[in-house]
């Protein structure tokens, strides 16, 4: 955003991380309902007063109940720092999330990843025979970047975006969103902007998170349709018969397949861009095509012309015996279907950036998105660190007077209408929400397990 | 055969009352609770070590589930003695060997992850092999037996779901979705249909048609078995405490069956100008790899030392042969006789049995050079096959003048992390055979079967048949004086009794 630099951030990261950084639902998260860490009341140091008249999500005035997940889970979390200069740090980890809240507004990284919770405290993890420090649970996390984008997008390249590619990103996220819920089952899904050309999310199902490496593999695989690098002209291949996973990808693909790549990106506009989606075509189709092609007046009329021809053909191949051509449909899924980074999947402990970390090169916030306003969402009106600071210094000097009149306001109250009084409020709600349907899940489920023992 | 019914489950109570191995197939869920003699432990392993040797080979020569696969893998159960046939009735000692043998051959075989891939990759294909061996009653037996009973959607689901159903299994017709039940499979169970979108999934599980149900089974096998691998290391530390059996656990992971090439018979039938020739023609691609580096370089790192010097102990070389060889050798480097022999010819002595504990040396197996101390920069041993880039092993190849569809055929055994039989692919080009028809297990063996075909049946590399016993094992290490038995419960679940779940 206008005026963000870089060189401000060691001046910024203080108060980012004093003021706005919502660390009470941040502590709750990661505590997944924890004994030591779980209790609103104990992790949300930040979070007293005002901060829980939502009145959901305090689990503490529940009725004493097993812990939701083992002991110092969130203590066994492994999180990493980016200091300045790029010296980079792993393996810390923290008692409790009010140590977490002290050591970010100490030390004030410039960005923090989030890992594994592991056998032991990766705090101690030197101190370990090889082998004893293992990486045990982790949320399933995607990472999807533009950059795997670069074939089939003309507007922008490697880490530019614009408003046209970021539709890219919106249907990634119905794609992956649609099959973790429907097929996969998965409740609690954290969308993410990266702050600068991608998305992120964090699946956080108690179940999923202690999802071997093996199983999250094969999703990754199950997910994934787009192979090949450069080299590879084709890179989706249908075959009969057509995976419902597929299929259903694919009706949201087409809803916005011409508004993103037949009127955005006009991928048929001239014989240079048409040739190219051509190559996809089977050789008798093509060559009708690159005759047709010609005489229509643009993408959509091209596109609707190769469209009718493939599904004719595809008709007379059960006729005829030959194999069924898709290539309407691979074609679509190669220009728009998710690219996933599926290292970032498979493995246990590779490390995310975390939500609410700051972009250190454009200074974005690493908002969480809310899927059910999904196209609301503009990557370009997200915060920086600066435009925040800024506000929260206007909203001050406003204030001042009345914050004079009224000197016995504690502190910590005062905290948490901080961010709040900034544009970052409406993330941090989306975020809150997303805690508290995991916390009434958490509680729906102690409920259930204690009436199946008949203490009820 | 169906995977739930009462009528069934009457019935595998009324197997069980057969005694403890109700049977022929098991998934060896708990461990043996009976006492063991160290000759039949031992024994016990060796068998089932060859037995896995030989499915990996089958497995690799011919399509797996072919009927000459099949005949061949029943031969060698016959002939091990473990259990070949589903039915037979009163295989209670081939039962008790299978079950043993396996949880001896998991201590030895969990301690790399290279170590527990090769394991299960062998049981899982022989378990594969038992599984379709299986009648479709003895199929819904064992299922029950092993807990395995899922839960089938209902006709009503089925209904609204029948064409999603369709979909997404390859070959299924509407009649088919039909007839056969489809079972809700969590999605751990069902990784391997997953992986390549060949089930429907529906809010978390895997809806799973009767006739891919082999695949769960299998797949649950795997998961089971690689998590009670991962536990069994984690308690290794305590069985490795036991002094009776670690030095047998090492020699099974580390170690082939067959001859110890620590050569008596043909000491001294070598001269010195031979060797140069003979690493053309009859070294394995390991020891040309040495020999090469070392007359280049006329010094070799203490690792390639001792994998060349102990093979060449193995060859024939006597003592003074090899101080003679390696000091003429190093004397043209940068090392001056003076030093050499107070620096060098002590551990040359010492492979020998001359110095130290005087034990005498064997030459390194395959397994044992695939498997530990790997070579860092500026090293020459390991194995070419495992530790090349697989690019510099094609141009080595090359070089040495094997045809681009063999190097290809090598590299695709490379690929699959079948380093042996890579070697021996390199042994039947080289040499011009189709199939040398036995494995190849170690680099002197590798030498002696070569000059076996380059000299005619040659009389000075007569070596006993393979033995009985594991190479290396001396009788001194089981002190059988002392402890006449194992405690099997103690030796093979030194953790405290975990619920079956998570073994
Ligand atoms: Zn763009």
């Amino acid at each position: 955003m206008a005026g963000f630099e870089p060189s401000a951030l060691p001046e910024l990261l203080p108060l980012y991380y004093r003021r706005l950084f919502p660390h009470g639902p941040y502590g709750r998260w990661l505590g997944y309902g924890g004994g030591e860490c779980g209790a609103a009341g104990r992790a949300g140091a930040g979070e007293r007063g005002p901060g829980r008249e939502s009145g959901a999500g305090d689990p503490g005035t529940e009725p004493a109940a097993p812990p939701a997940v083992e002991k110092n889970y969130f203590a066994r979390r492994e999180f990493s720092f980016t200091l300045r200069d790029d010296i980079y740090v792993r393996y810390q980890s923290f008692e409790h999330p009010q140590d977490l809240e002290k050591e970010l507004q100490k030390t004030c990284p410039y960005k923090v990843d989030i890992g594994a919770v592991y056998s032991h405290r990766p705090s101690q993890h030197n101190a370990l025979r090889s082998g004893a420090f293992q990486a045990q649970e982790k949320e399933l996390v995607f990472d999807i970047d533009m950059t795997d984008y670069d074939d089939v997008r003309g507007c922008c390249s490697s880490a530019e975006i614009c408003s046209k590619c970021w539709t890219l990103m919106t249907i990634a996220i119905r794609v992956l969103d649609r099959a973790l819920v429907e097929d996969l089952g998965v409740q609690h899904r954290l969308w993410v902007y990266s702050g600068r050309r991608g998305v992120h999310c964090w699946v956080c199902d108690d179940t999923v998170r202690k999802w071997s490496s093996s199983l999250r593999s094969s999703i990754v695989d199950y997910l994934s349709l787009v192979k090949g690098g450069a080299d590879t002209v084709k890179k989706v291949n249908l075959s009969d018969p057509v995976h419902p996973f597929i299929s259903k990808s694919l009706r949201l693909v087409e809803e916005r397949f011409e508004e993103y790549a037949l009127l955005g990106q006009d991928i048929l506009g001239s014989r240079e861009s048409w040739d190219k989606v051509l190559a996809l075509v089977p050789e008798p189709l093509r060559e009708q095509l690159q005759q047709d092609f010609p005489r229509k007046r643009d993408s959509v009329q091209r596109w609707a012309r190769l469209k009718a021809l493939v599904e004719k053909s595809r008709q007379s191949s059960s006729s005829s015996k030959k194999l069924p051509s898709y290539a309407e449909k691979e074609i679509m899924l190669q220009f728009c279907f998710p690219r996933l980074d599926g290292n970032v999947s498979k493995g246990l402990n590779h490390l995310l950036k975390s939500p609410f970390s700051v972009h250190p090169k454009t200074g974005r916030i690493s908002v969480p998105i809310d899927v059910q306003r999904l196209d609301q969402f503009d990557p370009f009106a997200v915060p920086t660190i600066s435009s925040l600071c800024r506000e929260l210094d206007e909203a001050n000097d406003a204030d001042e007077d009345r914050d004079k009149e009224n000197e016995e306001d504690p502190e910590p109250k005062r905290r948490v209408r901080d961010y709040k009084r900034t544009s970052l409020a409406p993330y941090v709600r989306v975020f809150e929400r997303f805690v508290e349907d995991m916390e009434r899940a958490r509680r729906g489920e102690l409920l259930r397990r204690s009436d199946l023992q008949g203490d009820f | 055969m169906e995977f739930s019914s009462a009528r069934g489950r009457r019935r595998a109570a009324r197997a069980g009352g057969r005694g403890r191995y109700p049977h022929s197939l098991q998934f060896y869920l708990a461990p043996p609770a009976e006492s063991v003699s160290l000759a039949e432990f031992e024994s016990f392993a060796v068998d089932r070590l060859r037995l896995l040797k030989v499915v990996e080979n089958l497995g690799v020569k011919y399509l797996k589930g072919t009927d000459d696969y099949k005949s061949k893998l029943e031969y060698e159960l016959r002939k091990l003695k473990f259990p070949f046939k589903a039915l037979a009735e009163d295989d209670y000692d081939a039962r008790r060997k299978d079950h043993i043998s396996h949880f001896i051959l998991r201590l030895a075989y969990c301690q790399s992850e290279d170590l527990r891939r090769w394991f299960i990759q062998q049981e899982m294909d022989l378990f594969r092999y038992r599984f379709n061996e299986l009648s479709d009653s003895l199929v819904q037996q064992f299922l029950e037996y092993v807990n395995l009973l899922y839960e089938p959607i209902s006709e009503e689901v089925k209904e609204r779901l029948k064409d999603e159903l369709l979909m997404s299994t390859p070959g299924l017709s509407a009649e088919k979705v039909k007839e056969q039940a489809f079972y809700k499979i969590p999605l751990q169970d069902a990784q391997d249909l997953i992986r390549v979108r060949r089930v429907l999934l529906n809010y978390g599980f895997a809806l799973v048609p009767h006739q891919d149900m082999v695949v769960i089974i299998l797949n649950n096998y795997r998961t089971k078995l690689s998590k009670a691998l991962a536990l069994t290391a984690r308690s290794l530390p305590a069985v490795q405490s036991d002094e009776r059996l670690q030095p047998l656990l090492n020699h099974l992971s580390h170690s082939y069956i067959g001859p110890d090439y620590s050569a008596q018979k043909n000491t001294g039938k070598i001269s010195l100008e031979q060797i140069d020739t003979l690493s053309v023609k009859s070294y394995p691609i390991c020891m040309r790899q040495l020999h090469k580096a070392l007359r280049e370089n006329h010094h070799l790192r203490h690792g390639g030392r001792m994998q060349y010097g102990l093979f060449l102990k193995g060859i024939g070389l006597t003592l003074e042969q090899a101080l003679e060889f390696w000091k003429s050798e190093f004397i043209r480097g940068k090392i001056d006789a003076d030093k050499f022999d107070k620096g060098y010819a002590y551990s040359i002595r010492h492979n020998y049995g001359k110095e130290g504990k005087r034990t005498d040396y064997t030459p390194f197996s395959c397994m044992k050079i695939i498997l530990s101390n790997p070579p860092s920069q500026g090293d020459y041993h390991g194995c070419p096959f495992r530790h090349s880039d697989p690019e510099l092993l094609k141009q080595k190849l090359q070089s040495y003048k094997i045809s681009s569809t063999g190097i290809s055929q090598i590299l695709e055994l490379v690929k699959g992390m079948h380093y042996q039989l890579a070697c021996q692919k390199y042994f039947e080009l080289t040499h011009d055979v189709d199939d040398i028809g036995f494995p190849l297990n170690h680099p002197n063996q590798y030498f002696v079967e070569s000059q076996k075909l380059l000299n005619g049946d040659s009389p000075v590399y007569q070596f006993l048949p393979a033995l009985s016993g594991i190479h290396g094992l001396k009788k001194g290490h089981l002190k059988e004086g002392k402890y006449h038995t194992l405690e099997m419960k103690t030796a093979l679940c030194p953790l405290p009794q975990l619920p079956s779940s998570c073994l």
